[in-house]
């Protein structure tokens, strides 16, 4: 099916405007194409934007720490690390004390596991939306990612007390932190629309995907360096765009190791394949969505 | 030109919409197909062209027309396909084959209150609302006072929507969707929840955008509501438009050809029968107390309404409703099962008696709703039509129209409080 012309305008006329002539809203039979509907999507922004409002507003309603749970999450994760990993089986941190290289990683790897979580149930999970009104499914997935990067941006900013406590002062090329991360929602986002898209109809999905995490989590090199996996693997290693991005993210923050740019090229790389896949899988499937909920 | 339909189907899978697939399913599926097909060949059949068992048509080949500021009337039987329309015209789903148009915005009052969320507050649930139905922000702030006036809800604007009673959380709701100012507006059965002045208000705000020029396509089993608000009507039956025309020549036709008297509705494949795996409708039936379906029921006779069906455990909670509404859609009566009672499994049979001298004469249609193990079963409307006779006594020598919805037998009684004297003209007080 395509819709050829925008079913939102913009800017609604506030009365019944005459739109004679040319059909807003055309259905054909389905069939597949490659088209995002991109445009569809600029006009529904302000639906991202509240879809994604409500995503960070009704977060933490009824915890008693509300956001500080943002913080708690990676910085436990990363005290345990350091304490059975740094301390007890004295794993080597490139010369860093462990707690900030593990910090430093989990920084980037909780908004990557936690915009894939969200956005892998945010179609199930808006079931009541999907089958009652019409808007690009896209946006529910989309706003889910963008509704992580707020706890991402609480997490950073702890970074700098850390780091601080540590007597590490930031380099300048923490400048580039952020395109890193954007690399890791990018990551997400893609991996996120596969499984949105496959949990509506294999509910199976949502028992894979704690799994689907904690070994992506021990495929990326958060707990331990990369120097540590032998050199005849690092070709499939890096396959992971999360190594890139995990390796990127300390490199630019502590100057440790060399500049990972092969690394992240090939991080780049995968994203794309990654995402452009999940578009197109998406995109193909969104029509039935409503009729396998 | 509003909307133009032109040979639409939709096809849906049996038990597609019920149930979602586990991969084992279709891992089975994979290594069962090319068996079955191997079989298939062997015995020189051509492949399923789709209309085998397996799938039911929604909608058959439906083309239709509606201009611009038109109100179209949409009835039909349960599962004839009124709300599959509505979902294509309104994009939620795609048709399988067959091409539409739609000139301009579409809003629709399929279901209100779409998209609220419970921790957030009456504001803030108005803003996100109507993003999600497709209003701007602009929008929203232009109208956001008269939003807030039309539902009542003024001073619980900064309280969650949790705390809020079922009709505000309602009103509220309805305010948000009714202010959706789209060339397009499609209306399903909203009437059919709420109280009466709610529906009144529903109505009211229908006929409204009828009066403004806008295009309705209004989908009820009120046919009274229908006769007055659409200008033209179309009957579907099975998914195929079966009558088109002015609203009351086709719900007269609708109320006498196709509302058939069914006092008695027996599934005989339980796998298709209306409910899930776990309950499953098998046998419907009103009778007079002490008769069987087919005999006549009068004004004055009790009758008995008996549901069987099949329930898989003992532990799942059941309720069954069910409503009583007479030929016009006025809503008569309800009665439920109560779901903390528990049911046994097995074959069960629940009935009740309605008691002589209550109804009035006439078709009354029976709808049938529930809950099973906290999961909604379909609504079943018009599951059972039937007539209620005029018994001939208690009329004395008037012969017309008794009018009403219900007809009980009230006892008059008149005394005299005292004599008149002569010369009097007054009674004494």
């Amino acid at each position: 099916m395509t819709w050829l012309h925008a079913h939102r305008t913009a800017d609604a006329p506030s009365d019944v405007a005459p739109t004679r002539g040319v059909p807003l809203v055309r259905v054909n039979q389905p069939g597949s194409s490659w088209g995002v509907p991109w445009q569809e999507l600029w006009h529904c922004r302000e639906l991202v934007y509240f879809l994604t409002w409500r995503d960070i507003k009704v977060r933490y309603k009824q915890t008693i720490f509300g956001a500080a749970w943002a913080i708690v999450q990676p910085l436990f994760t990363a005290l345990i690390l350091s304490l059975f990993l740094g301390r007890l089986a004295k794993v080597t941190s490139d010369g860093m004390p462990y707690p900030v290289f593990a910090y430093t990683a989990m920084v980037p790897w909780q908004l990557f596991s936690q915009a894939l979580t969200e956005a892998s149930n945010s179609l199930v999970a808006n079931e009541r939306l999907i089958t009652k009104v019409y808007f690009p499914r896209m946006a529910i997935p989309l706003s889910a990612v963008l509704a992580s990067l707020v706890e991402f941006a609480i997490a950073f900013l702890v970074l700098v007390p850390f780091l601080a406590y540590y007597r590490i002062v930031p380099k300048v090329t923490t400048v580039t932190a952020p395109f890193i991360g954007l690399l890791a929602v990018l990551v997400a986002f893609g991996a996120g629309l596969w499984l949105s898209a496959l949990n509506v109809q294999y509910r199976d999905v949502r028992y894979t995907l704690g799994f689907l995490v904690q070994i992506w989590f021990l495929a990326s090199p958060v707990a331990y360096p990369t120097s540590l996996v032998p050199h005849h693997w690092r070709a499939w290693y890096g396959l992971n765009p999360m190594v890139g991005v995990i390796e990127g993210f300390r490199w630019a923050l502590l100057g440790s190791g060399e500049p990972p740019g092969p690394l992240l090229a090939v991080s780049m790389a995968t994203t794309a394949v990654i995402l452009a896949g999940g578009l197109y899988y998406f995109q193909r499937m969104e029509n039935s969505f409503s009729d396998l909920m | 030109m509003a909307v133009h339909c032109d040979g639409i189907s939709k096809r849906y899978r049996l038990g597609e919409r019920q149930r979602y697939r586990a991969l084992r399913d279709t891992l089975t599926r994979a290594m069962v197909a090319p068996v079955r097909r191997m079989r298939r060949a062997f015995r020189h059949q051509a492949p399923g062209d789709g209309r085998g068992p397996e799938y039911v048509w929604a909608l058959n080949d439906v083309s239709l027309e509606v201009r611009r500021g038109e109100v179209l009337g949409i009835i039909g039987r349960n599962g004839a396909g009124k709300s599959t329309l509505l979902k294509i015209l309104s994009r939620i789903t795609t048709p399988t084959t067959g091409r539409v148009e739609v000139y301009g915005r579409t809003g629709s009052l399929l279901e209100v209150g779409t998209g609220f969320h419970p921790e957030l507050t009456g504001r803030e649930n108005i803003y996100l609302n109507g993003a999600i139905l497709g209003m701007t922000r602009r929008e929203i702030d232009r109208k956001f006072d008269e939003i807030v006036e039309f539902s009542e809800c003024s001073r619980f604007l900064d309280t969650p929507v949790k705390h809020y009673s079922s009709g505000m959380y309602l009103r509220l709701a309805f305010a948000v969707a009714a202010h959706l100012e789209t060339e397009i507006l499609l209306v399903d059965e909203v009437l059919a929840v709420g109280d009466a002045p709610f529906q009144k208000k529903c109505l009211a705000r229908a006929s409204e955008a009828a009066h403004a020029g806008r295009t309705v396509l209004f989908v009820s089993h009120n046919l009274l509501a229908v006769n007055t608000l659409c200008s033209r009507t179309i009957c579907l039956h099975e998914g195929k438009i079966v009558c088109e025309g002015p609203s009351h020549q086709v719900t007269s036709y609708y109320l006498k050809d196709w509302i058939t008297r069914l006092t008695e509705v027996v599934y005989s494949d339980l796998a298709r029968a209306p409910g899930n795996e776990g309950f499953r409708l098998r046998r419907v039936c009103v009778r007079p107390v002490n008769g069987i379906p087919a005999d006549p029921i009068t004004v004055r006779t009790p009758f008995v309404v008996e549901i069987e069906y099949q329930k898989r455990d003992d532990r799942d909670s059941l309720e069954l409703v069910v409503d009583l509404l007479d030929e016009h859609g006025v809503h008569i009566l309800e009665t439920w099962w109560p779901y903390e009672r528990p049911v046994p499994s097995g074959l069960i049979r629940s009935w009740f008696t309605v008691p002589g001298d209550l109804l009035n004469a006439g078709p009354h249609r029976l709808r049938l709703s529930g809950a099973f193990a906290g999961c909604a079963l379909p609504l079943l409307e018009d599951l059972l039509v039937f007539d209620v006779q005029d018994s001939g006594d208690l009329r004395g020598l008037y012969h017309g129209n008794w009018p009403g919805a219900v007809r009980p037998n009230i006892e008059w009684r008149t005394e005299q409080l005292g004599a008149l004297s002569p010369g009097d003209d007054s009674p004494p007080i």
